[in-house]
């Protein structure tokens, strides 16, 4: 029986759906003359979308008999997802007209992304999270070969779509056998379960459990199960990787910890060293593969295994600091990489786009702002004090020390400077190199803002960095306090 | 006075400096030539209000001064803590003091991308100061490391030949050292359930943890200090930095590491410290002697200067931890007379750079008659840094030795001989640079120096020579604060003891 109380929970989502379908409508009949007034009207429904989140309550409420949760956790997350989401759009206008592929399907499909990652991140139920994960991978499928005529895109879009599957399948795999043998799907009936004194989860649904974490672990582009994300960061068009960098991965990365810390709670320690393993690998692998990259998309697919490693830690702990620190961490996360992709978008030279590190050589006497821009992202991202980027790092490592977990803290800060030689690297070439050709001048103010934008908060976010931290202490606290 | 804010100001205002100079537009020359004038000016002026600092500084208390305490990041307890005791104060009037000097000194070597250079070099006071004012840990840290970035870009910006390679040096050596320490303050905040310095000072570390805290704190200020083995970035920073990159990176930026123990690692983990006592007494004796030998062995003269920084260095770390009075006092004494002295060697180097464009010895030779100006400033420099009586590099070390001495006489024998050598190749080097036969052709039209150069110089010499010849102002404001951390470790290893540590 599906209650009033249910329909105003899902609200945000609900409002979301129409708009979207409303839009498809108006550009079937309109045509790919109105891609800007679609695009600008997505904009308007992911901003109005996420006004009717914050305007929600702050108790928790579950919908549709528990398939579905909203709390301030989930809050926390959408507006990430909502802002990436939001921001990929207007970073696309300018590139899909220059690079002709203007379709106005393309910000549709990524309203259809964001509702599938909105409903990910109020999963409260197996089905629901298969649910919400499926919508949004099969529209990232399509906008990462949305450039049909190139190979590299299509073969992007293909490698994703196969590799995507497989993790479904993986996914589905561990979710039935936890079905199998604990009988359920629902979140808070499994907690009960493996709580108390008698209760024994039983080899099967620790198998599930594995399972289900390889899935998750493909979705994040988690090492082992990374191999995916080079490839198409490199292929699909670049402001579709800008989107994948950031709101899938923060989505996902929400999925995860509610998933883990939620019903599977008491099992942390049968969890905690798989998700340590996975944190150190990608940790390592993101500083180490890097350094060898010379196309900067590629480089920055590693960069964001990386980061996912630092994430990592924060669940590692598995205490409500580590939570904290993701979210903090999340937040600086999209904003330096949001602010990265308006510099890489910026990367064109006589009408065509570039895309090799070498070919920043210079960029400091040619365009000072935007190396300026790119340079605090860079030192953000190898966590340099005072920019944001330290920050993130702090939270999640202070996580880890009060846990004890010394080791994957070490390896985790040595990693890092590490990670340090190859965001050096960039700087290196805009700041001492001889300057090359200088790139055309940035068409449209919007890339230009979002960029200045980003840079001043990674500058200044140690000014004020209170509003970002307790509104992530608060949804941290949410996932602590019922269980 | 009490209520106003001088240590935000001084610590600040070069930064707002450095804004008005980003704003500066229009002709590049114009540009070059307000940003030169502004910073210069803002450096002063910073300079000025730090005197204050020392003017209003109470000798007779330890407790830590001008303070200033706002609420940060709440929710993990950082506040913004600004204060400075006997110890740090002449560090952050050194910083101050310093900066002008440097951007005088840049004013004609650096002839591209000035308004770049003048910000980085601003904002690098910035954090220099707020790094030795900084009374929370992790505010401490992050000036600490922010540091790296404006030195980074003026060693490979405006570097030499093999800039690239010393700046990635310089950056990794020194964020590698740091990121344990991180880790370090990380379980301090754990264990004391604050970052606040002057409360973690009166806190007593569990005696097994503090080992491994030592550690980390030692790898990051081993290597900024830098000692032996960790001092192989050095010499490639100091060849290839600008002249000024170079002044302050040997004058302030080598003191954050000897600071670092002063502050933290001996009065917060004084079990520890006694513990490895031996250690750094090892590494410091072969620091001053290794590192001698091998610049008695060097061609390039701002290598040279370079180990001998190492080696001087060596006698401030032996010097902190003999833990006596005379050893501390003249510790951090050493540090602002090196921090002087050699800077002022670089910049004696980089006078003659700027003219011939070469730092090779052998390319010298008989300078003295044709710069006759230079060959004395020169030389009280050298004579300052081989310790003669009456300059300010005598007392530093007679006090260090006369601490050492109480402490260990083996140690004090082998650090003494350091001084001959130090006395070998610094002579050396004045010889085959100033003394012999003017034959090299370029240098018969050598100038001499320029009112500019000797506005540099002057005020150096002064600050040498009064330093040598009466120390006490000096030594006075330092008093309180070093018998009080003697006696803080004193007490703290007599209680320990009473619990049933081995304590020598």
């Amino acid at each position: 029986m599906v209650t009033s109380a249910d329909l105003y929970s899902v609200l945000p989502e609900l409002i979301l759906a129409v708009l979207a379908m409303a839009l498809l409508m108006y550009g079937v009949f309109r045509g790919d003359k109105t891609v800007n007034t679609v695009s600008w009207l997505a904009v308007g429904a992911l901003v109005l979308t996420a006004i009717i989140i914050s305007a929600s309550p702050d108790t928790e409420q579950s919908a549709f008999r528990g398939q579905l949760i909203v709390d301030q956790f989930a809050t926390y997350m959408k507006w990430l997802v909502l802002i990436g989401s939001a921001l990929a759009i207007i970073m696309s206008m300018n590139y899909n007209e220059r690079e002709g592929i203007q379709r106005f399907e393309f910000p549709v499909l990524i309203l259809f992304a964001s509702l599938g990652m909105l409903l990910m991140v109020s999963a409260n139920d197996l089905m629901s999270l298969y649910v919400g994960l499926e919508l949004q991978s099969l529209s990232l499928y399509v906008i990462a070969a949305f450039r049909r005529d190139s190979t590299k895109s299509s073969e992007a879009g293909l490698k994703y779509f196969v590799l995507g599957a497989l993790s479904s399948g993986m996914l589905l795999y561990g979710a039935s056998m936890i079905y199998g043998f604990a009988g359920t799907t629902q979140f808070d009936q499994l907690a009960t379960l493996f709580t108390g004194p008698n209760a024994d989860p039983g080899v099967g649904v620790i198998v599930g459990l594995v399972f289900l974490m390889a899935g998750l672990a493909f979705k994040v582009s988690a090492v082992p199960f990374h191999m995916w994300t080079p490839d198409v960061y490199e292929g699909a068009p670049t402001p579709v990787t800008a989107l994948f960098a950031v709101a899938p991965k923060i989505a996902a990365i929400a999925l995860l910890v509610r998933t883990m810390v939620g019903p599977f709670g008491e099992l942390f320690e049968q969890w905690q060293q798989i998700i340590i393993f996975i944190s150190i690998a990608s940790m390592l692998l993101g500083a180490l593969a890097a350094i060898w990259q010379t196309n900067i998309k590629r480089l920055m697919a590693y960069s964001s295994i990386g980061h996912i490693g630092y994430a990592l830690v924060g669940l590692a702990a598995g205490s409500e600091e580590g939570i904290r620190g993701i979210g903090v961490y999340m937040a600086i996360y999209l904003v330096m990489n949001i602010g990265t992709f308006c510099c890489i978008l910026s990367m064109r030279r006589q009408g065509m786009m570039v895309e090799g590190i070498s070919d920043l050589a210079g960029l400091a006497r040619n365009q000072p702002m935007m190396a300026a821009a790119m340079a605090i992202f860079m030192f953000s991202m190898a966590g340099i004090p005072p920019l944001a980027g330290f920050f993130g790092k702090l939270y999640v490592f202070m996580a880890a020390v009060n846990e004890g977990l010394y080791v994957l803290a070490i390896i985790g800060v040595l990693t890092s400077v590490i990670g340090a030689f190859y965001y050096l690297r960039i700087i290196k070439i805009m700041y001492f190199d001889e300057p090359a050709e200088a790139f055309d001048k940035m068409a449209g103010r919007e890339v230009g803002t979002i960029m200045g934008v980003s840079g001043l908060f990674t500058l200044l976010f140690f000014v004020f960095p209170t509003p970002i931290v307790s509104a992530a202490s608060k949804a941290a606290a949410v996932l602590f306090s019922a269980g | 006075m009490i209520d106003f804010p001088i240590l935000t100001l001084t610590t600040f205002l070069p930064l707002i400096g450095a804004l008005a100079i980003l704003l500066i537009r229009g002709d590049e020359q114009i540009v070059a030539r307000n940003a030169r004038a502004a910073a210069l000016w803002t450096s002063l002026v910073t300079f000025i209000v730090s005197i204050f600092l020392w003017v209003g500084f109470d000798n007779s208390t330890a407790d830590f001064q001008f303070v200033e305490k706002v609420s940060w990041i709440p929710s993990i307890g950082l506040s913004y803590h600004m204060g400075v005791d006997g110890i740090s104060v002449f560090f952050v009037i050194l910083a101050t003091f310093l900066t002008p000097i440097c951007i005088l000194a840049s004013w004609e070597s650096i002839q591209h991308r000035v308004k770049e250079y003048m910000i980085a070099f601003l904002v690098l006071e910035t954090l220099m100061v707020g790094m030795f004012c900084a009374l929370d840990f992790i505010l401490f840290y992050i000036f600490f490391e922010a540091v790296l970035i404006p030195m980074f870009l003026i060693i490979g910006i405006w570097g030499g030949g093999r800039r690239v390679y010393a700046a990635f040096k310089f950056f990794l050596f020194t964020l590698t050292g740091s990121v344990l320490m991180l880790i370090a303050i990380l379980v301090i905040y754990f264990e004391a359930e604050t970052t606040d310095i002057p409360t973690l000072l009166k806190t007593m570390l569990d005696p097994r943890t503090q080992l491994w805290l030592w550690l980390a704190f030692f790898a990051s200020f081993a290597v900024k200090v830098p000692m032996w083995p960790f001092h192989t970035w050095l010499p490639d920073a100091h060849v290839e930095a600008p002249t000024a990159g170079s002044v302050i990176l040997a004058g302030v930026l080598l003191k954050m590491g000897a600071y670092g123990f002063l502050r933290f690692s001996v009065p917060m983990m004084p079990y520890a410290t006694d513990f490895f006592t031996p250690l750094i007494f090892t590494l410091s004796v072969i620091a001053i002697i290794y590192t001698s030998l091998v610049a008695l062995a060097q061609e390039d003269m701002k290598k040279l200067i370079a180990y001998s920084s190492v080696a001087h260095m060596g006698f401030v770390t032996l010097g902190i931890f003999t833990l006596t009075f005379q050893g501390v006092q003249g510790a951090i004494f050493q540090m602002i007379s090196h921090g002087i002295v050699s800077g002022a060697l670089f910049l004696c180097v980089g006078v003659i750079y700027d003219r011939i464009h070469t730092r090779e010895i052998s390319r010298y030779g008989g300078l003295v008659e044709r710069m006759p100006k230079y060959a004395v400033v020169f030389m009280v420099f050298m004579l300052a840094s081989v310790g003669l009586p009456g300059t300010s590099g005598f007392v530093g070390e007679f006090l260090i030795l006369v601490g050492v001495f109480q402490v260990n006489t083996w140690v004090a024998a082998l650090a003494t001989t350091g001084i001959i050598l130090g006395a070998a190749y610094m002579l050396y080097l004045y010889r085959r640079v100033i003394f012999g036969k003017l034959e090299k052709e370029d240098l018969k039209s050598i100038l001499d120096l320029k009112p500019r150069e000797i506005a540099i110089f002057v005020p150096l010499i002064i600050v040498t020579l009064w330093m040598g010849i009466w120390p006490a102002p000096f030594l006075e404001v330092m008093d309180a604060s070093v018998a009080n951390l003697i006696e803080q470790h004193k007490t703290a290893m007599s209680a320990l003891q009473s619990d049933g540590f081995a304590v020598k």
